[in-house]
C-alpha cells in the first residue's frame, strides 16, 4: 500500500464509522457476517489447527535429542508457540485467504454492477452499510476462532505426540500445565483483534475502489489477500514488540 | 425542476463536459441524447452527485446540490429515484427486498404498510406476484421494471434513467419508455432519461438536449429534432436506414 492508497484507506474508514441510518438493519447485517466469518470458517480452522498442533509436537520431539531435556518441554514449547504465534497468525492468514477474497469480490462486484452507486443515490452511506458490519463481525469472531484454534492445536499436539509415541500423555499434560503465563493469552487476543480488523477492512477497501469489470475484481481480490497477509505479518511484529 | 448551469468535467487532460446548461421541467420527459462518448452519462452522474463537476452548479427546485457534502445531500437524495443501465438490483435480495430496501432505511412504516407499497409498485410495472424471485431469475426487461419499481418506491420528485432501453428488444423498450412517461405525468416527477435510442427520442422526448463531444449542440422537442440543419445532430438522428427512409415524413 503506497501513501495515496493508505490515505484513501483512512478516509474510507472515516466514512465507515459514520452514524448508521438504521441501527436495526445494521445489527441484522452484523449477525449475518458473524455467521459467515465465524461459523463458516470453523471447520477450516479446526482442521488446520489440529494438524499444526500435531506436526509441531512431532517436530519439537525430533529436535529434542538430548536426554538431559525433559520431555515435558515438548508440551510447554508447543503451548507457548501455539498461543503466542501459530494460532493467531496462521488462523489470520488462512482467514485472509478465505474471508478476504470473498469480501473483496463481493464489494468489487457490487461496485462494477453499480449497486454501490445505487446505495449512494438512495442517500445511504455505502461504506458504512457494506463495510462496518464486516469489520465488527471480524473483530468479534476472529478472536473467538483463535481461542478455538489454540484449544484444538494443543489437543492436536496431544494426539500427535501420544499416537506417534514421541511423548507420553502424562508428560505432555504436565508440559502444557506447567509455568503457564496467562498474559500470553492477552497478547494472542490483541493480535486476533488487530488481524480481524485487517482481514475485513483491507479487502473491503480493495473491493470498494475497483474500476472495470470481472478481471479487475479478480485482481483486487488477489491484491486484497496479498496486502492483508503482509499487513498481518507487519502488525504481528509490532504487537509482539509492544507487548512482550 | 432541475437546473444545470455551466457544467464542466474532465478526467485527467480529457475534457468530457464543457459548459453544459439546461432546465428540466417537472411532468415532462427530458432526454439527454448523444453518441457514445458524448458525455451524457457523465452529465447525469454530475447531476446526481456521483461525479463532482469542476465548475458549474446543479439545483433541485432552487436548492443548490453541487456544493453540498454527503450528509447535506441526503435530504435531496431521498427525493431521487434512479434506474441504472444494468438495473443495479441488489443480487443477494429478492425483488420484494430490493423494492422495500429504501423504505426500510428511511421510513418507520410497519412491515404490512411497506409490503402494500411494494405490491403497489410491482403492480405499477406489471410484475404482480414476482416478490420472491431473485434478480438472477429475471429477464432483462423484468430487471428494468423492478429497477423502476425500486426507483418509485419512495415517491421520488426526480427520476433519472440511464440508458433504460439498452439490451432490450424493441417491444420491451417501448413498454419501458411508456412506463417512464406514464409515471412522469402521473406523479409530476422531473424525469431525465439518458439515451441514444431514436425510438425513445421520437416516442417520449418532450424536451431534448443533444450532446456532442462534451458540448451542448441543440435543445428542443421530438417534434423539432428532425427539422434542424445542425450537421452533427442530423448525423445522429438519421444514422439508421429506417430513420433515413422516414426523414421526409417526420
Amino acid at each position: 500500500m503506497n501513501f495515496t492508497n493508505f490515505g484513501r484507506y483512512i478516509l474510507l474508514l472515516k466514512a465507515v464509522f459514520r452514524k448508521p441510518e438504521k441501527t436495526r438493519i445494521y445489527m441484522k447485517s452484523i449477525f449475518q457476517q458473524m455467521v459467515f466469518i465465524g461459523v463458516g470458517s470453523l471447520g477450516l480452522i479446526a482442521i488446520i489447527s489440529t494438524f499444526i498442533g500435531a506436526v509441531m509436537t512431532l517436530q519439537i520431539a525430533f529436535q529434542l535429542v538430548s536426554d538431559f531435556i525433559p520431555k515435558t518441554i515438548i508440551g510447554q514449547v508447543n503451548r507457548d508457540s501455539t498461543i503466542l504465534e501459530l494460532s493467531p497468525t496462521i488462523s489470520a492468514i488462512v482467514l485472509a485467504g478465505k474471508i478476504g477474497s470473498a469480501i473483496s469480490s463481493e464489494i468489487g462486484t457490487m461496485r462494477v454492477t453499480e449497486q454501490i452507486d445505487a446505495l449512494e443515490i438512495m442517500g445511504i452511506n455505502a461504506p458504512g452499510y457494506l463495510i462496518l458490519p464486516k469489520i465488527l463481525a471480524g473483530i468479534t469472531m476472529v478472536p473467538i476462532l483463535v481461542i478455538i484454534a489454540m484449544a484444538l492445536s494443543i489437543g492436536g499436539g496431544y494426539l500427535g505426540g501420544t499416537l506417534s509415541g514421541a511423548v507420553s500423555a502424562a508428560e505432555y499434560i504436565q508440559g502444557i500445565t506447567s509455568d503457564f503465563n496467562p498474559y500470553t493469552i492477552n497478547v494472542a487476543l490483541t493480535k486476533a483483534f488487530v488481524f480481524g480488523f485487517i482481514i475485513t477492512s483491507v479487502p473491503a477497501y480493495e473491493g470498494f475502489f475497483v474500476k472495470g469489470g470481472a478481471v479487475e475484481v479478480a485482481q483486487a481480490s488477489t491484491r486484497a489477500v496479498v496486502v492483508s497477509c503482509i499487513s498481518i505479518l507487519a502488525c504481528d511484529y509490532i504487537v509482539t514488540q509492544l507487548m512482550l | 425542476m432541475i437546473e444545470i448551469n455551466n457544467i464542466h468535467k474532465s478526467f485527467g487532460d480529457h475534457k468530457v463536459l464543457e459548459g453544459i446548461s439546461g432546465k428540466f421541467e417537472a411532468g415532462v420527459t427530458n432526454l439527454i441524447i448523444g453518441g457514445s462518448g458524448s458525455g451524457k452519462t457523465t452529465l447525469l452522474k454530475c447531476m446526481i452527485g456521483l461525479h463532482q463537476p469542476e465548475q458549474g452548479s446543479v439545483t433541485y427546485d432552487g436548492r443548490e446540490f453541487t456544493g453540498l457534502n454527503f450528509d447535506e445531500r441526503i435530504e435531496i437524495r431521498k427525493e431521487i429515484g434512479m434506474l441504472f443501465q444494468g438495473s443495479a438490483l441488489f443480487d443477494s435480495m429478492t425483488v420484494e427486498e430490493n423494492i422495500m430496501f429504501p423504505l426500510n432505511m428511511f421510513t418507520d412504516h410497519s412491515y404490512k404498510e411497506k409490503l402494500e407499497r411494494v405490491n403497489f409498485c410491482l403492480e405499477r410495472v406489471n410484475l404482480e406476484g414476482k416478490n420472491k424471485l431473485f434478480p438472477a431469475e429475471l429477464s432483462g426487461g423484468m430487471k428494468k421494471r423492478v429497477g423502476i419499481a425500486r426507483a418509485i418506491a419512495m415517491n421520488p420528485k426526480y427520476l433519472f434513467c440511464d440508458e433504460p432501453n439498452s439490451g432490450l428488444d424493441p417491444k420491451t423498450s417501448i413498454v419501458i419508455d411508456e412506463l417512464i412517461k406514464e409515471i412522469t405525468e402521473e406523479y409530476n416527477t422531473t424525469t431525465i432519461v439518458v439515451t441514444h435510442d431514436m425510438n425513445s427520442v421520437m416516442g417520449i422526448g418532450d424536451y431534448i438536449i443533444f450532446l456532442h463531444e462534451g458540448k451542448k449542440f441543440w435543445e428542443g422537442s421530438n417534434k423539432e429534432i428532425a427539422k434542424t440543419d445542425i450537421q452533427e445532430l442530423n448525423d445522429f438522428v438519421f444514422a439508421s436506414r429506417f430513420m433515413k427512409a422516414a426523414k421526409g415524413k417526420l
